[in-house]
């Protein structure tokens, strides 16, 4: 299902709009996100920054469809998804937003080359030598493209990010979501990462929303949106 | 193309191997074991009606109904008969014997018809004196509608053939008159002796029919019974002996005598071994639902184990359903391998069972073990082990598709 229509470079990709959100039952309810606005456009790097706590991550997830918000609308290249049903919401998911996290999340018995064909097989709108092409095209843009056989179990800590990135390109989505996508590497590592992320993001025209505690990735970003106690701050 | 769901379920399953191996191994043993129980007791079974059928053939006629007011009515105004189990009365055994083998003819799935004239007798050897049974027979029309020719033990059907005064006697009563082929005896009945010789002596199986049967020629029972027509009961073979009871319905409305299925006759001992065909198929599917557990631990472990990669899946796009074929699939793997692995050991086994040496006698008789293959026990294993392995994951298949993916990635799924 094609939540939206094509999408052109520069136009807003993703739009939010006085999102709340709660977590927790009862005494332990917290007010996490309290009426946040926000959008972003193709072809542009935003980073959220804040304390741990401030909301950053709740926000991301709202954003990428994985979360259902309590207020407040968010629009996926011009349609509105806040309230629409899971299946929607899934396939909104599988066709026009790439995730990256930062515990790289790749399925370990798996091989790079079959991680980054997984979306593409659902998707299923290429054949299958086609999705092999683009699997393997997409690991060498990551630099990956002599261990497209190996097993996540097999890749170090930064080539396991790489090739979640590539995962996450796989089906061209318009959003490009990151949480603490360095997080988890060391300098170099964060560098290579985040380089690659932005790179692929312009060539392809996507929107990238990054959730960093790094101010230093924070700073090379297009866009930096602090936040604290639930709202944007600057 | 592979589903990517097959796929991953795969993958799954084999990062699992000794939960998975007991998965299997569980549903090899529910799918084996049931085959071979089945094909055993459904072996005896089989021998236990083959005998019966050898013996008694596959339907009896005996007794005319007697006419009431409300069937001669209904006979009289059309064709249509009005039939009446409860409280039918009879007029004991077959008056015009001729009369109803000539329109049994008509049956399509008649094989052959004999006409047996039954009377109680005292028989005396030169050792000692017991009660039997004797049975007026025409040997050839017989020999259509039992097994008569192969169960002859000792002798020849041939000399009883040529012997108007030959006697076929049952190896149970032979022995106990301590009687040899060639030995005469003396039948008494309605107070008329007369001498026999024994022509061949007959082993069935059946304890009760070698003790008390003997076999003579028609003429020479009518004589002692002072009986010149008419028979105690026609016994009939059929091609096709499963639709008995719908040829039996058929011929009792048609010829207005009682007519009894083989599947009546012997209910009694057919319902034993249905009990025993069901009762052992209930005790080894205890294995199925060990099986069906195994599974379940099996997947709720890979659920538990998995739910980050549950997490990735929802996010590349993967819907709910696709979360719970990715668990039924890992059923359906384990289910496929054990019950192909499973129908071939229950057959080695079956096969196996079917060379043990095993004496019995008294309601058939065989020297080993009795076993049959027949599909619909494989079926039967098979579609057991389905269901109950499928209901079993289906708990952790739907729990897996209602994880939220939101909570799984902050780390609060429960």
């Amino acid at each position: 299902m094609s939540a939206a229509g094509p999408v052109a470079p520069g136009e807003v990709a993703l739009r939010c709009t006085d999102l709340h959100r709660y977590l927790g039952r009862d005494e332990g309810r917290v007010h996490v996100l309290k009426g946040v606005s926000f959008e972003a456009r193709r072809g542009q790097v935003y980073a959220i920054v804040g304390p741990s706590g401030c909301g950053k991550s709740t926000l991301l997830y709202l954003l990428g469809l994985l979360d259902q918000p309590d207020g407040g609308q968010i629009e996926i290249n011009g349609r509105v998804m806040s309230n629409t049903d899971d299946a929607a919401r899934t396939a909104a998911r599988g066709e026009h937003i790439g995730f990256v996290f930062q515990f790289h999340f790749l399925m370990l018995e798996f091989s790079a080359l079959e991680n980054v064909m997984m979306p593409m097989r659902k998707l299923g709108r290429l054949a299958p030598a086609e999705m092999e092409a683009r699997a393997r095209h997409l690991l060498d843009a990551v630099g990956l493209g002599a261990k497209t056989h190996r097993l996540g179990t097999q890749l170090s800590g930064g080539e396991q990010q790489r090739v979640a990135i590539a995962r996450a390109l796989a089906n061209q989505p318009t959003i490009l979501l990151a949480d603490e996508p360095t997080g988890n590497l060391d300098v170099k590592n964060s560098g290579l990462v985040f380089d690659l992320i932005t790179r692929l993001a312009k060539e392809q025209g996507q929107a990238v929303i990054l959730v960093t505690h790094n101010p230093e990735i924070a700073q090379r970003c297009d866009h930096t949106r602090p936040m604290r106690d639930g709202l944007f701050v600057g | 193309m592979i589903s990517p769901n097959l796929r991953i379920a795969y993958r799954f399953l084999t990062a699992k191997k000794r939960a998975m191996f007991m998965s299997l191994s569980c549903t090899v043993l529910g799918v084996g074991l049931f085959i071979v129980t089945q094909a055993t007791t459904s072996g005896f079974e089989d021998i236990f009606t083959r005998t019966l059928l050898g013996i008694n053939g596959a339907i009896r006629i005996e007794d005319r109904l007697q006419d009431t007011m409300r069937s001669m009515a209904a006979a009289g105004a059309s064709d249509f008969y009005f039939a009446q189990r409860e409280g039918v009365k009879y007029i004991e055994g077959v008056e015009e014997p001729q009369r109803i083998i000539d329109a049994l003819r008509d049956f399509a799935n008649v094989r052959g018809v004999s006409a047996v004239l039954r009377g109680s007798i005292q028989i005396t050897s030169s050792f000692k004196t017991e009660d039997a049974q004797m049975f007026g027979i025409r040997l050839e029309d017989h020999l259509r509608v039992s097994d008569l020719g192969q169960q002859i033990t000792a002798g020849k059907l041939e000399d009883f053939r040529n012997a108007n005064s030959g006697a076929l006697v049952g190896r149970v009563l032979a022995d106990r008159l301590q009687l040899a082929v060639g030995d005469s005896v003396v039948i008494a009945a309605r107070g008329e002796s007369r001498r026999f010789v024994v022509s061949a002596i007959f082993e069935t199986g059946y304890r009760e029919v070698d003790k008390t049967n003997i076999y003579l020629h028609l003429p020479e029972v009518r004589s002692l019974l002072r009986k010149p027509s008419g028979a105690t009961y026609l016994q009939i073979n059929l091609h096709d002996a499963e639709r008995a009871p719908a040829d039996a319905a058929r011929m009792e409305a048609v010829l207005r005598h009682g007519a009894k299925p083989w599947q009546e006759r012997e209910k009694s001992w057919l319902e034993v071994f249905r009990a025993l065909r069901v009762s052992t198929g209930i005790t080894v599917t205890v294995f199925t639902l060990i099986a069906s557990l195994a599974m379940f631990n099996t997947l709720a472990m890979i659920v538990l184990e998995k739910t980050k990669d549950i997490a990735i899946l929802r996010s590349m796009g993967y819907e709910r359903r696709d979360i719970t074929r990715i668990f039924l699939w890992q059923a359906g793997i384990v289910l496929a391998i054990g019950a192909v692995v499973g129908a071939l050991f229950g057959a080695g086994v079956t096969w196996l069972v079917g060379q043990v040496p095993l004496s019995i006698s008294g309601i058939f008789k065989s020297d080993r073990f009795m076993v049959i293959y027949d599909w619909r026990h494989y079926a039967a294993a098979i579609g057991t082990a389905v269901i109950m392995v499928m209901v079993a994951s289906l708990i952790p298949a739907r729990r897996a598709a209602r994880l939220e993916p939101g909570d799984i990635v902050r780390g609060t799924a429960q």
